[in-house]
């Protein structure tokens, strides 16, 4: 980490306690600029910015230098509308996205804008067995031009050649039928090679978005 | 969200618990214990927590709790989300029991639970200690399972303590990390 920060209005950094009420071993950055010593654990890998794209390919940055990945899906925007958010992933003796199979589970919750209907529900109809195609993560997917999606995405050890991989998700979106709706999704993918490609799509149409990778330190 | 890598620990097969007694202070307000290929000696089990409190001895403070469960078979069997109140999955009053993040878990050699566990403001001694976890695994009966577990520790004695551990047999292997947001 660099060291980047000397002095604050003429002080040296080490002769700081505190900033407006903050302990300084607490502070990341001052105006962008990294301290010191201060070590954040939380590293962001890479940032993936679509438009009008049929995918977000992740092939790089996926290996053993993490054991906890986590994705930051911000404003993903359909081009077609009421379509599936969905991803799948690549095994490091695998290609094309279509050869390590996926079991997960998926409830939903929802309030229409005019409240007409509220819910919360297993979707027995978007959880996966054993599945190599697309594994839905979000639906009615809008293409309005204020409707997207966001959400987080957990992996775990992809790098693994002993376990499956776990993974859980969390979205939500002002939906295509005007509605708050949101999902839970987790599962694993049932395949003991390790993971280094992940791929995320609409099942109809381009997208428009941006996903940050992050790893959390192992040491 | 900075966060800091306070502890590792990780599991080699000869104890049944992963007691974290340092590090759970007043420098951090929010905790996160991110739990990897935690592996169990034996199949069908589960992997709990208990806290102990400052001056305190033995993990056993009376915690109340919530838990669900979303499940689905790889024969595409299943397919349900409920609330569990089984398996002592939930707690309430003068319970001290270990609190289950994940029940029934598979021990076959690729299986394992992964999952977070976040602490809010243990050191306090004011208000009572809240946490939320999210856990996933495949079961031993092979279908995906993902836990929700949340509750407070009723206590506002500062908390210093927390032990990973099963019901029954040893933690094979696996990894806990503790960090410290900002």
């Amino acid at each position: 980490m660099a060291n980047a920060v000397t002095k604050v209005n003429g002080i040296a950094i080490a002769d700081i306690a505190k900033i407006s009420g903050q302990n300084d071993s607490d502070l990341a950055k001052l105006n962008a600029l990294e301290f010191t010593g201060v070590t954040d654990a939380h590293t962001l890998i890479s940032t993936s910015t679509a438009s009008n794209a049929t995918s977000i390919d992740i092939s790089s940055g996926i290996d053993s230098t993490y054991d906890v990945y986590m994705f930051d899906f911000i404003n993903l925007n359909a081009a077609t509308d009421n379509t599936t958010f969905q991803f799948q992933v690549n095994a490091t003796d695998g290609a094309d996205y279509n050869d390590s199979a996926i079991t997960s589970t998926h409830f939903a919750y929802y309030h229409d804008e005019d409240d007409s209907g509220t819910s919360l529900y297993y979707d027995t109809s978007r959880d996966a067995a054993q599945s190599t195609s697309g594994i839905p993560l979000e639906h009615y997917v809008g293409n309005g031009a204020d409707e997207s999606i966001s959400g987080r995405m957990w992996l775990y050890a992809p790098s693994s050649g002993t376990y499956v991989k776990h993974w859980m998700a969390q979205f939500f979106e002002n939906a295509q039928h005007n509605a708050a709706y949101g999902t839970h999704v987790a599962g694993y993918i049932n395949d003991t090679t390790a993971i280094d490609d992940i791929r995320f799509e609409m099942a109809s149409g381009n997208l428009d978005g941006l996903i940050k990778m992050y790893g959390l330190a192992k040491s | 969200m900075a966060k800091t890598l306070i502890s590792t620990h990780t599991a080699d097969g000869s104890s049944t618990s992963i007691d974290i007694t340092s590090g759970i202070d007043d420098t951090y307000s929010v905790y996160e214990f991110h739990y990897v290929n935690m592996h169990l000696q034996s199949d069908g089990e589960r992997l709990q927590f208990q806290f102990n409190a400052d001056g305190g001895s033995g993990f056993n403070e009376n915690m109340t709790t919530i838990a669900f469960l979303a499940s689905h078979g790889e024969d595409d069997s299943g397919g349900s989300l409920a609330y569990q109140g089984d398996f002592s999955m939930d707690q309430a009053g003068t319970d001290a029991r270990d609190q289950p993040l994940g029940v029934g878990i598979g021990a076959d050699a690729d299986q394992s639970i992964s999952g977070v566990l976040t602490l809010y403001d243990p050191s306090s001694t004011t208000y009572v200690k809240h946490f939320m976890a999210r856990s996933v695994h495949p079961q031993n009966g092979d279908e995906a399972r993902d836990h929700y577990v949340a509750g407070f520790i009723n206590t506002t004695s500062a908390i210093d303590e927390i032990s990973f551990r099963t019901n029954t047999g040893n933690i094979d292997a696996g990894t806990i990390k503790m960090f410290g947001v900002s």
